[in-house]
């Protein structure tokens, strides 16, 4: 049971960092679409690709150049995770009402204030509703980090398998599946929360 | 004092502003009014530089205006426009703190800042500081907007049709507001409409454009008492009246035109059934070459007639009738005395052409005094 509940903990530390990474990096390659003319195109192009990708193939790519281990999963679910975040910010902020970006323009805001005290501020629930997302597939992925040799749930499910083991499998499963539900459950709330807080 | 000095700007080849030239006196309510896309918005928008012209100056006291950082400028000039533009995520409070904020204003400085206001449009600051924008109603939230203009103290004030979104007794309230602001505050404010009483209500100046030149500038009363030009006096429209019309108006401008008119010929219990469906105590009836016969009212057919029976014998000719080109005031009269409560208009040829009800005289009359009725 000990070796159980570490292996949760490790499962949700990984996504954890790579979602936090990947919040700060998404938030920003969003805020750059937004403002460059023509870049939001490219951008956005990368970060569908990096999507279509399967995930092995990603993580097997990974591994040329960061080796085995948690880093490459890490930097794996990064990639992967940009794709919500990146979109819903670059929509979040293309979405925040003329009216009001001129009122902050007209009114003598920065191009860096209006970003930050208006713009940002408004897309919030949208970037939020796009890192729920991010995490809930995050954390069903990271399963397959096992394959390169990182840490987590993957591990006893792997294992599992291989032993056709079922009641194994299942122990790595379950926890999973909660852990996805769970997030999806909170995080959920706190987007309609926002929701109805912009209105 | 705003001056423009041959002001161009033109989107392709449209032409939104065609040298314009133009001088804005300080503490003055100037109105910048015209037909929509006659370049009254982009004027307005080119002095806090929110549009840039292609060619010309524009001075604020002397100092050219490209010559200056836009933000730093923006944030000496008041801006208030017509979707109101409150920022959703802060409080009332935090929206009018804003500029004072970039501005680097103390803290105690912008608590009396935003309390003074406030008490400037009676919203007392405990009940609707710490309100969010969607907590308020439309008046409040505009009454807000320009709250947040005013916080930094600008000497210019612009406002892009600032109520034109909101409901009428609204308006009204905020336009008296303004106004008191503006005189009490000695601000300079441009504001643009397109609603000519609020124009003659407001302004010191009234500053008419049409296709990106000033057509005339005048203060309210000369504009209203020599137009410099035919659309102007379009606009001007009903407040050019001047009493002349009541005489010149016939009974057929009172008159209600979409009657219902039934031939003699018709059946006592369809009749009955129309009244009731069409909730009206009496029918108009025609002969059959659609000249006026008489009317039948639902008493005298529940009295008198009997079912399956034509109307023709029920018919009265009690009430009035009142040719179409018949002066007004004799219709007026013939209402008045009306036992039916309603005077028939008639055509030249005796067919009908409408009726005169204590609705329809009173709707015409109002639209006479006051302009165009809404409803």
């Amino acid at each position: 049971m000990v070796n159980l509940f570490s292996l949760i903990v490790e499962h949700m530390v990984i996504v954890l960092i790579a979602i936090g990474i990947a919040t700060v990096l998404g938030i920003f390659l969003g805020i750059i679409s937004y403002w460059v003319p023509y870049l939001d195109k490219v951008i956005l192009w990368i970060v569908d690709s990096l999507q279509t990708i399967p995930s092995l193939a990603l993580l097997a790519l990974l591994m040329i150049f960061f080796g085995l281990g948690n880093v490459t999963l890490i930097v794996g679910l990064i990639l992967y995770s940009l794709l919500p975040i990146v979109r819903n910010t670059y929509i979040g902020l293309t979405g925040v009402s003329p009216h009001l970006k001129d009122a902050a323009r007209g009114m003598g805001m920065s191009k860096l204030q209006r970003m930050f005290r208006v713009e940002l501020p408004l897309s919030f629930p949208m970037i939020f509703s796009g890192i729920k997302i991010a995490t809930v597939t995050a954390l069903s992925i990271a399963v397959i980090g096992v394959l390169i040799g990182s840490g987590g749930l993957g591990f006893p499910i792997y294992r599992g398998i291989q032993t056709m083991n079922f009641p194994a499998i299942m122990k790595g499963t379950i926890p999973v599946v909660i852990m996805a539900l769970v997030f999806d459950f909170f995080m959920s709330k706190v987007e309609q929360k926002l929701v109805n807080r912009a209105k | 004092m705003i001056q423009f000095r041959n002001v161009k700007k033109s989107y392709g080849k449209k032409t939104i502003l065609d040298n314009l030239s133009l001088d804005i006196k300080a503490g003055e309510f100037v109105i910048l009014i015209g037909p929509s896309g006659c370049g009254k918005t982009t004027t307005l928008k080119t002095i806090n530089r929110l549009i840039e012209p292609d060619s010309g100056e524009i001075y604020i006291d002397g100092k050219d205006i490209t010559k200056m950082d836009p933000v730093k400028l923006r944030r000496t000039i008041g801006y208030v426009i017509q979707q109101i533009g409150l920022f959703p995520n802060m409080t009332v409070e935090q929206n009018i703190a804003i500029v004072p904020k970039l501005l680097n204003y103390k803290k105690e400085e912008i608590d009396e800042i935003v309390h003074h206001l406030l008490d400037l449009v009676n919203m007392p600051y405990e009940e609707n500081a710490k309100k969010y924008p969607s907590e308020l109603s439309g008046g409040q939230q505009q009454r807000i907007g320009v709250l947040r203009a005013l916080a930094a103290s600008p000497p210019i004030v612009l406002m892009d049709e600032p109520f034109g979104a909101l409901d009428p007794v609204t308006r009204d309230s905020l336009q008296e507001e303004i106004k008191k602001i503006q005189k009490k505050l000695g601000k300079t404010i441009v504001f643009v409409t397109h609603d000519m009483d609020e124009a003659l209500r407001l302004a010191d100046t009234i500053v008419f454009m049409n296709e990106g030149k000033v057509l005339q500038m005048a203060s309210p009363e000369e504009m209203l008492q020599s137009p410099a030009h035919p659309i102007i006096k379009d606009f001007l429209g009903k407040h050019m009246n001047n009493g002349n019309d009541a005489e010149n108006m016939v009974a057929s401008d009172f008159m209600r035109a979409k009657v219902l008119t039934v031939p003699k010929t018709k059946k006592t219990l369809e009749c009955i059934e129309l009244m009731s469906r069409r909730d009206v105590s009496s029918l108009i009836v025609v002969e059959d070459d659609d000249t006026y016969c008489g009317t039948v009212s639902v008493d005298k057919i529940k009295a008198q007639g009997k079912a399956g029976k034509e109307i023709a014998g029920l018919v009265t000719m009690e009430s009035m009738t009142v040719n179409r080109n018949s002066n007004a005031q004799e219709a007026f009269e013939l209402l008045i005395a009306s036992p039916t409560g309603y005077v028939v208009v008639l055509n030249d040829d005796n067919t009908v052409a409408g009726l005169i009800t204590k609705t329809s005289m009173a709707k015409a009359m109002g639209e006479a005094l006051w302009g165009e009725m809404t409803q």
